[in-house]
């Protein structure tokens, strides 16, 4: 028999393991709802599966009564378009200045130390600003997310095009590259892949920006919808959407690994660059 | 001095702050010759290299190559094989002989298409199977051994067609079976196109195996008390061929022993 130390899980036993504790969440909620439900049939606090099911059914499959769109469809594209829109706009803002930061020394004097500033400020703290710069529709809020996680974007590219070694560069320049050159067939495809890694790290703040943005001001969307439903303690409702938006944050993490893998086969082959 | 030589140092100096590296270094190369740089570790050797290929300028003196100076940066007029990073990860084999052609046709893009891109592949494809890795082009540099690494590394360099090839320890890193082939390749390469070679190595065998001249950059003047005073120059400039007296040779062997010595103690 070995030592605790020294036994590892195998595949099967891995995955019950890991199991384990979702399923034992899972269980004290559902014990928890039945005993709450039992001493009061209204209880809104921890809604049975029925309930939420009822809930989602309401949202997900009927039309609503006001606007005539099915409401976690309408919700999801807003939310999504905003989502899309903005982390295009950093992904590319933030892939041309990293390069630029990264591969030109005398641009990375200039920019670095701003970039390095802009990204301390909390951007939750500049949304009034927006606000008020921006009005209260889309503009604002997809600002809200660029202003977020394009500076860390932008640092993380300047730095991968750093390490790049310089005799990637120089090689470069010995077969007749100019400095175009060199950033179009050189640093960009060796900086993509990181992008990619970027983008994924991002997601997450983009999403925290996005539903602080709709519980502030917006009309749809799905952090609109479950700061208003909360005035109901509709948790029937808001745990599904909860539960929905990770799926979505997951499924995009997911796209985009897949993505990377399969676009830069090299940089999965390990070693150098 | 004559204007013309084809690679010309004239009275190099190359300081770092307190720090000589090199001191009064001049020296002329004709086309066609194969350099072999030996020194012992801090003698000046990569300096040097690093003079020639344009990405250090001296600190005093000048270079130039048919007459026109080449300090301002790396440019195609140099070619250059490295120890390592030579060839670029996400490029196929193919692609990384293609990238001098790309860079040669189409000035913003970068790459070229069509007919033009067809012709750029079949010359790559010449060039490939000159160094032996016709079979691989579709793979990427890190699917290869080390050295098939080096071999794509010459082929890609040999593209652009350098007028001066600088190599820094090109083999340092390989078994030496390897090693031997890779000799046999260089010598071959440099025979039939007819290359001027500047090839730095720690390795004094191999630069008599290959070279046409060998050139020995050691530190003439020591002062104990301040080792970075005083830089190296060329302590002997020998024509490598079967007249090398081998007194000479083993001159030069006794002298790099001796700073190694020096260097390790």
């Amino acid at each position: 028999m070995a030592t605790l130390i020294n036994r590892r899980p195998g595949r099967g036993v891995r995955i019950v393991l890991g199991m384990l504790p979702l399923l034992l969440l899972l269980l004290v909620y559902v014990v928890a709802s039945d005993m709450r439900l039992s001493a009061n049939a209204a209880d809104k606090l921890l809604p049975s599966f029925g309930q939420m099911g009822q809930a989602v059914a309401r949202f997900a499959l009927e039309p609503s009564v006001r606007t005539g769109d099915i409401q976690l469809w309408a919700d999801t594209a807003a939310s999504l378009r905003r989502l899309g829109l903005a982390v295009g706009v950093s992904a590319l803002a933030g892939l041309l200045i990293g390069m630029v930061m990264g591969g030109l020394p005398l641009a990375g004097a200039t920019l670095s130390p701003l970039v390095a500033g802009l990204s301390l400020i909390p951007p939750l703290a500049v949304l009034p600003v927006l606000f008020i710069v921006f009005g209260l529709g889309e503009v604002a809020k997809v600002m809200l997310i660029v202003i977020g996680i394009t500076p860390v974007i932008a640092r993380d590219i300047a730095q991968r095009v750093r390490e790049i070694p310089r005799e990637l560069i120089v090689k470069a320049q010995t077969l007749g590259a100019d400095t175009w050159q060199t950033f179009l067939r050189v640093i960009l495809p060796l900086a993509l892949p990181r992008l990619f890694a970027a983008v994924r790290l991002s997601l997450g703040a983009a999403w925290l920006f996005l539903i602080a943005a709709e519980a502030i001001a917006a009309e749809s969307g799905l952090g609109y919808r479950i700061f208003l439903v909360r005035r109901y303690l509709a948790m029937d409702v808001i745990l599904p959407y909860v539960a929905w938006i990770t799926l979505l944050a997951a499924l995009t993490d997911l796209v985009m690994a897949r993505m990377s893998r399969r676009l830069f086969r090299w940089a999965e082959l390990g070693q150098q660059g | 001095m004559s204007g013309m030589a084809f690679l010309a140092l004239d009275k190099v100096w190359q300081r770092y702050g307190d720090q000589t590296v090199l001191e009064g270094v001049s020296l002329t190369l004709d086309e066609r010759e194969f350099c072999v740089v030996v020194g012992a570790s801090g003698a000046g050797k990569s300096t040097f290299l690093k003079l020639l290929l344009g990405t250090e300028s001296p600190t005093r003196g000048r270079i130039t190559m048919q007459g026109e100076s080449i300090s301002a940066g790396p440019d195609g007029r140099r070619g250059v094989v490295f120890q390592r990073y030579s060839v670029f990860p996400h490029l196929t084999v193919l692609d990384n002989v293609v990238l001098a052609l790309d860079l040669r046709e189409s000035r913003w893009l970068a790459r070229t298409f069509g007919t033009a891109r067809r012709r750029a592949r079949d010359e790559a494809r010449q060039m490939l199977s000159a160094v032996g890795l016709g079979a691989s082009e579709d793979r990427y540099p890190a699917e290869l051994s080390g050295g098939m690494q080096q071999r794509l590394a010459f082929a890609q360099a040999l593209m652009a067609k350098p007028r001066l090839l600088l190599l820094d320890e090109p083999f340092g890193a390989l078994d030496p079976g390897i090693r031997a082939d890779m000799h046999q390749l260089v010598r071959r390469l440099w025979q039939e196109l007819g290359l001027t070679i500047v090839m730095v190595t720690h390795d004094l065998k191999e630069g008599f195996a290959l070279g046409t001249r060998l050139l020995v950059f050691d530190k003439v003047r020591q002062d104990p008390h301040a080792p970075e005073a005083y830089g190296a120059r060329v302590t002997y400039d020998l024509p490598l061929n079967r007249n090398a007296s081998a007194s000479a040779l083993a001159e030069v062997r006794a002298t790099l022993e001796n700073a190694k010595e020096m260097t390790d103690g």
